[in-house]
């Protein structure tokens, strides 16, 4: 019996196990007697848990073991005997025998996986069929412990409530474990890359050129990871030059949409300033490298810039500042409408003018919401990958020239990682270590921006 | 001394005092959209005097607080109809600016609304916007004056600097009289600004009513009948967006001439 079925199964009992004890639990309420604990469908639903959860958990753990343990039963068989020693070849043809008895290939290639075919599928049988019977045993030994249980004062709906509760914490710790495996696979890997190269030179050096000779005899560079031009070219796009025209324009779009937008403009001007943030990047991306940095570097040439290239730091920067325009301007039309009505009246009463009230009430008060906001921004300029990868350029300079060619974290990123990899080099193991520096940097801008939103949402309640 | 309908000050001048009409209001109405807030209201308040708005929620008293310095053009929906004059010129005319119009008439709101700034900038912000003091020196006299017309200066002088949302309540209430006093305003209108404070603090604020009372016209909304019996010398009494009558504190309290008077300050509604 195939897991997919039992599981099937499993969810039929709880069905009729439901049904059952919701008609046992419907005869409690009789009149004259004290009203049962709970509703019925309470008992229903305690019962129905006790069959299937226990079961579950079991068929859960069985699919993980069984594999093993007919392995373990295959090379007890006679057949085994002709088996290579353990290594490559012997798992091989245990995945090839694997392959035929779940009929994923159609023969085999070793004649040696043919022999040991029956034994395998023998031991397939036997521990599929243990696995089953116990599932359904247990299916039934759950339920019938629940329904035995089940009384007019037998408290039915707390208990219920409690496995709610429950599988509502696992489903947000998933999350949270997902982030915790995350983090731990960037810092080994990136321990292996600071084994062969020191993190002295890897956050303080200025040269960035990767290329690693594989082989001993091929001409190549040794290979240099000082990664400052990665990162200035990170601060120079996403920190600089995307917040100048973040910043401003979010804020001011902010102002005006929350004090001078009547009614009726904010409902079509509010959506449509959202719908640029739900844009996917990679069209930024094309916007970026195909409109706005062939026009920046004739811009550049015009005006007699040298070196101006056609993928440029302000390309990039530029647009991905008009991308971020939305989250600076919705947290700043957050921050802004938070700010409560008395204190704009108390401006006008005093007979300011709007703008007054704006610049000298208004935005001083909202204005650890909007840091909070712009530092949001940031972290995610900073991570932001495909407009830096179409329109920034590779080349690792350390300029602040903004219409010279730069290169960033996240491109640097994709270039170690796209394409075929040994995960050995040391170029290839920059890629985690670049990741980890990233991962951290942005963690510690949503904290402080966190902070300061909360403690800013705190001085108004 | 005799009232006529709109409350004007009328007979023998030499019996009393002179009095000066600041604020003239004629035939005022004011929709919210397509609903009627405020029904020809007609009223004249004067300088000498704390001139009290009372009657139930909703009737329209601080609807029409507002109209006295043009608040109500912050919300889009209102909309005034009908005259209302200081010392002559009409309020609603296009010749008058609102900016001049409301440092000429301060207002206190009802929630103590200091600016999220020291108790310092706060005083401070109103000159400043004016422009009306020229050095550090003047500007700190005109905070330093402000506060103890508040009568708050000698609680707060050791702190000026620290954050005027720190301070308490009826503090806070001071805060924003002495801000509103910052300006040099002629006339000071006042929302329910003791509601939402604790009979302490409101009797500090009554008290500095009283002490302000001359030198600047004054017009207290108030849901507290006994509050505009202490503090004023001439109340109104709204319902359902009219005027019901308006005359001597003494008078309306003692002898209303309205039967809708007296079952309001009877306590029978509102």
């Amino acid at each position: 019996m195939t897991p997919l079925a039992l599981l099937f199964l499993v969810l039929g009992l709880g069905l009729v196990a439901w049904f059952t004890a919701r008609a046992k639990a419907g005869g409690f309420a009789t009149p004259g007697a004290p009203r049962p604990h709970s509703r019925p469908n309470y008992h229903g639903w305690y019962v129905t848990l006790w069959a299937v959860i226990p079961a579950l958990i079991f068929l859960a753990v069985w699919s993980g073991v069984q594999p093993g343990l007919v392995i373990d039963a295959t090379l007890k068989s006679p057949a085994a005997a002709q088996l290579p020693p353990p290594g490559m070849e012997r798992a091989a043809i245990l995945s090839e025998v694997r392959g035929l008895a779940e009929g994923t290939i159609e023969a085999a290639f070793n004649p040696l996986s043919d022999t040991l075919l029956p034994a395998y599928k023998q031991a397939r049988l036997h521990y599929g069929l243990i696995g089953a019977v116990l599932t359904v045993i247990l299916a039934f030994a759950g339920g019938a412990y629940a329904f035995t249980r089940l009384k007019p004062d037998f408290r039915a709906r707390n208990r219920v409530e409690r496995v709610v509760m429950a599988v509502l914490l696992i489903a947000s710790l998933i999350a949270i474990l997902t982030t915790i495996g995350i983090v731990a696979s960037l810092l080994f890997e990136s321990l292996r890359f600071f084994a062969k190269v020191s993190p002295i030179e890897f956050l303080t050096g200025t040269v960035w050129s990767p290329q690693t000779a594989i082989r001993a005899d091929q001409v190549g560079s040794s290979g240099a990871f000082g990664a400052v031009p990665l990162f200035w070219g990170t601060i120079f796009i996403g920190a600089i030059i995307a917040m100048i025209v973040a910043i401003p324009l979010g804020l001011m779009s902010a102002i005006y949409l929350t004090q001078y937008a009547k009614p009726s403009t904010r409902k079509w001007m509010k959506p449509i300033l959202e719908i640029l943030a739900g844009v996917p990047t990679v069209v930024y991306g094309y916007f970026a490298a195909l409109t706005v940095a062939p026009a920046l570097r004739s811009f550049a040439a015009s005006i007699g810039i040298a070196g101006a290239s056609s993928e440029s730091a302000l390309a990039a920067g530029l647009v991905m500042g008009v991308m971020i325009i939305p989250f600076v301007s919705s947290m700043a039309d957050d921050s802004i409408a938070a700010v409560p009505q008395s204190m704009r009246d108390g401006s006008l009463a005093m007979g300011a003018t709007m703008s007054e009230t704006i610049k000298k009430v208004l935005v001083p008060a909202a204005l650890p919401g909007v840091v909070g906001g712009v530092l949001l921004a940031v972290s995610r300029a900073i991570g932001e990958t495909m407009i830096v990868v179409m329109a920034a350029g590779l080349a690792a300079n350390l300029t602040a020239n903004p219409f010279a060619s730069v290169t960033t974290v996240t491109t640097q990123i994709v270039q170690l990682l796209t394409g075929d990899q040994e995960f050995d080099s040391a170029k290839t193991l920059a890629a985690f270590a670049l990741g980890l520096v990233l991962f951290l940097v942005t963690l510690l801008l949503n904290i402080v921006a966190l902070r300061v939103v909360k403690k800013y949402r705190e001085a108004y309640e | 001394m005799n009232d006529d309908s709109f409350g004007r000050i009328t007979g023998d001048p030499n019996a009393a005092p002179r009095l000066t009409t600041k604020m003239t209001a004629r035939g005022v109405n004011v929709f919210y959209g397509e609903k009627q807030a405020i029904k020809d209201v007609s009223i004249d308040v004067t300088q000498e005097h704390v001139t009290a708005f009372i009657g139930p929620s909703g009737c329209g008293k601080s609807t029409f607080l507002r109209t006295l310095n043009r608040m109500n053009d912050t919300v889009a929906s209102a909309r005034v109809e009908g005259e209302i004059t200081l010392d002559g010129e009409n309020i609603y005319s296009s010749s008058m600016d609102v900016v001049q119009l409301r440092a000429r008439v301060g207002m206190v709101f009802q929630k103590p609304n200091p600016f999220p700034k020291s108790i310092y900038e706060n005083v401070a912000y109103g000159p400043r916007i004016h422009g009306l003091a020229s050095s550090k020196a003047t500007m700190d006299q005109v905070v330093e004056k402000s506060l103890r017309r508040a009568g708050l200066w000698d609680e707060v002088k050791d702190r000026l600097h620290d954050s005027g949302t720190a301070l308490s309540g009826g503090q806070q209430q001071r805060l924003c009289i002495a801000r509103a006093i910052a300006v040099d305003p002629e006339v000071i209108l006042m929302d329910e600004p003791c509601s939402a404070l604790d009979p302490i603090a409101t009797a500090k604020i009554e008290e500095l009513i009283h002490e302000l009372r001359g030198r600047y016209a004054i017009v207290i909304v108030t849901h507290n009948m006994q509050q505009a019996a202490r503090v004023s010398q001439r109340t109104a009494f709204f319902h359902l967006g009219t005027l019901v009558e308006y005359g001597d504190t003494s008078e309306i309290f003692t002898n209303p001439r309205e039967t809708r008077t007296k079952d309001y300050i009877t306590g029978r509604y509102g």
